[in-house]
């Protein structure tokens, strides 16, 4: 049993917080039709009346959002209340097009600061850490989130924000961090430069980190534990949704407790919306409950995910989610199976290639056949005909075991795979030209 | 001493063979010895030249290349010289990973290149056996 910031409410039982959900997501639903006229426009296109939302279950009659509706309604169409009640913006990056830009009252931070404090405690901490807050801060929800979260903990805050590693490291040592915030990229980074500086592990006074804001695997985890001397937890958010929180790992280190009480979950195919159900590989959707400047309903994340209501040994009853295994715009469905680029990724570097591959698809005699060129550095090259062949086998049978299907791995030499504007092209369909 | 040989990887497909020996031709690399391993998918082009060093910064830039330590002996004309030296490695438990045969020269006569899992320890049994053998400076 760990420690909880809110024990009530993250451990209360499945109906306690069913019952919750349900009184929230009535009012939710009559406060938006109420006020968003976007989305008020959807439901009536859809014959959906708040009336007809009596309780979670109603939710899969509501229309989804998505990231087209937001640069739609960009910059006011989403907005819940008045302006004067809002009191923060925080945006995204704007990497796949116009930034989101997701407003806050005073009531909305407070829900999401009270979220990453839940992450927080649940990784360890009490008023007695230092916590290292090295996520940017600024419009990225990420540094805001974190440092709010620890506020409400009550931890001594190091508002250091992204970058320069050499007073990172001064502080962390001089001030004696205790838990570390940052992109698990960052950690890595950080590890490697106390190495280098001639730290051993034990010299730090670390011993819980918080990482997300991008992709990593079990093996970044064990290799980041080492080199700082840690435990290191994952975080998930978005800042449509809020920001870092609307998930945390807990000490059980497998799967991050959804906060349900503020967001509820779905998961969905991605090619039809049909809502799966639980324990079934789909794109998460959620519903922030009690939201109120920026109320998404049904916003679908692209992010593909498990459920798990499974007995958690830290004593929390909140449904855990696994890491994303991919975006569903990057999802491929072969021989019926899905499949996605990280994974593939994810067994490249694992089995020391460079993550430089490219995925052939076809369709001969009705079958789909499925073959991933992948690059090979020099010292991998043997002059010996069956040592290469040992090494396509070996990637051949990790990539069987990872994707549930075999592909026929080739080896090609380095920059081979075709490259336009920089980018690797890292999928060729030809089935598509059969249909 | 043995010899440095150059491995190419070579994929299966046309025109990649022909680019690969323009190249060496360009740049004027003698290739004095050569054999090719075949598979459905890639080919390795498997070279002794008159400059490694050239040959390899040459291919480097469009292919993966490494280099192998192999020896090369000389085989007498006469029945039973490829076996001679072939007893000789199999008495020592040294594997043959592959071999092939290629004339230096008119004056040098012909050679068999044997890459062997123990360079040092068959170059060793050659010279002991008083096996003739090339070094590449006899190449170049």
């Amino acid at each position: 049993m760990g420690n909880y910031f809110q024990p009530e409410i993250e451990t209360a039982s499945r109906e306690e917080i069913l019952a919750i959900q349900n009184e929230k997501i009535v009012r939710q639903i009559k406060h938006v039709y109420e006020n968003v006229k976007y989305y008020r426009d959807l439901m009536d296109e859809k014959g959906v009346k708040p009336e007809d939302i009596k309780g979670v279950e109603d939710i899969h009659k509501l229309p989804f959002l998505s990231k087209a509706d937001l640069r739609e309604a960009y910059p006011y169409g989403l907005l819940g209340t008045d302006l004067k009640n809002c009191v923060r913006i925080q945006s995204t990056s704007g990497t796949t097009g116009k930034r989101v830009v997701a407003f806050y009252t005073q009531h909305d931070i407070d829900l999401w600061e009270e979220c990453c404090a839940r992450a927080i405690v649940a990784v360890g901490g009490t008023k007695e850490d230092v916590v290292q807050v090295c996520y940017g801060y600024g419009l990225f929800t990420g540094g805001a989130g974190l440092h709010g979260g620890s506020h409400k903990v009550g931890c001594l805050t190091l508002p250091m924000s992204s970058g320069n590693t050499d007073r990172q490291i001064q502080f962390m040592m001089d001030l004696q961090s205790t838990i570390l915030c940052c992109t698990p990229s960052y950690a890595a980074y950080i590890g490697e430069t106390l190495a280098e500086m001639g730290y051993k592990p034990g010299d730090n006074k670390l011993k819980a980190g918080i990482f997300g804001a991008e992709p990593w695997t079990e093996e970044m985890r064990q290799s980041i534990q080492k080199s700082l001397g840690i435990k290191a937890y994952d975080i998930y958010g978005l800042t449509e949704i809020s920001g870092p929180g609307v998930a945390f790992e807990c000490e059980a280190q497998n799967g991050m407790h959804i906060n349900e009480d503020h967001f509820y979950v779905e998961v969905i195919d991605p090619e039809t919306g049909e809502v799966l159900p639980e324990g079934s590989k789909g794109e998460l959707v959620f519903t922030a409950l009690d939201k109120e400047a920026f109320p998404m309903i049904r916003y679908r994340t692209r992010d593909i995910c498990v459920l798990s209501r499974e007995k958690c040994s830290c004593g929390r009853t909140h449904v855990k989610m696994t890491k994303p295994m991919g975006r569903s715009d990057d999802m491929l469905i072969i021989r019926g199976v899905n499949v996605f680029p990280s994974q593939i990724e994810t067994v490249l570097l694992k089995e020391g290639y460079t993550p430089n591959y490219q995925i052939e698809l076809d369709r001969i005699n009705n079958s789909d056949t499925f073959e991933i060129k992948v690059e090979m550095a020099p010292e991998q090259f043997s002059d010996i005909v069956s040592i290469n062949q040992a090494k396509e086998k070996k990637l051949e049978q990790a990539m069987r075991t990872m994707l549930g299907i075999g592909p026929k791995v080739r080896l090609v030499p380095p920059k081979t795979i075709a490259r336009s504007e920089g980018k690797a092209v890292r999928v060729i369909d030809h089935r598509k030209l059969h249909d | 001493m043995a010899i440095q040989q150059i491995s190419v990887f070579v994929e299966n497909k046309q025109g990649k063979l022909v680019e690969t020996v323009k190249a060496l031709a360009e740049n004027g690399i003698n290739i004095r010895a050569m054999s090719i391993a075949d598979t459905k998918d890639f080919g390795i082009l498997r070279m002794i030249t008159s400059d490694n060093a050239k040959t390899q910064e040459v291919l480097s830039e469009d292919t993966v290349v490494n280099t192998t330590d192999v020896i090369a002996v000389k085989m007498g004309d006469y029945p039973g010289a490829l076996y001679k030296v072939i007893d000789i490695l199999a008495k020592a438990d040294i594997n043959i990973e592959y071999m092939y045969a290629f004339t230096a020269s008119e004056a040098l006569g012909a050679y068999v290149v044997f890459r062997v899992d123990d360079v040092a320890h068959a170059q060793k049994l050659m010279d002991e056996n008083g096996m003739e053998s090339l070094d590449n400076k006899d190449l170049f």
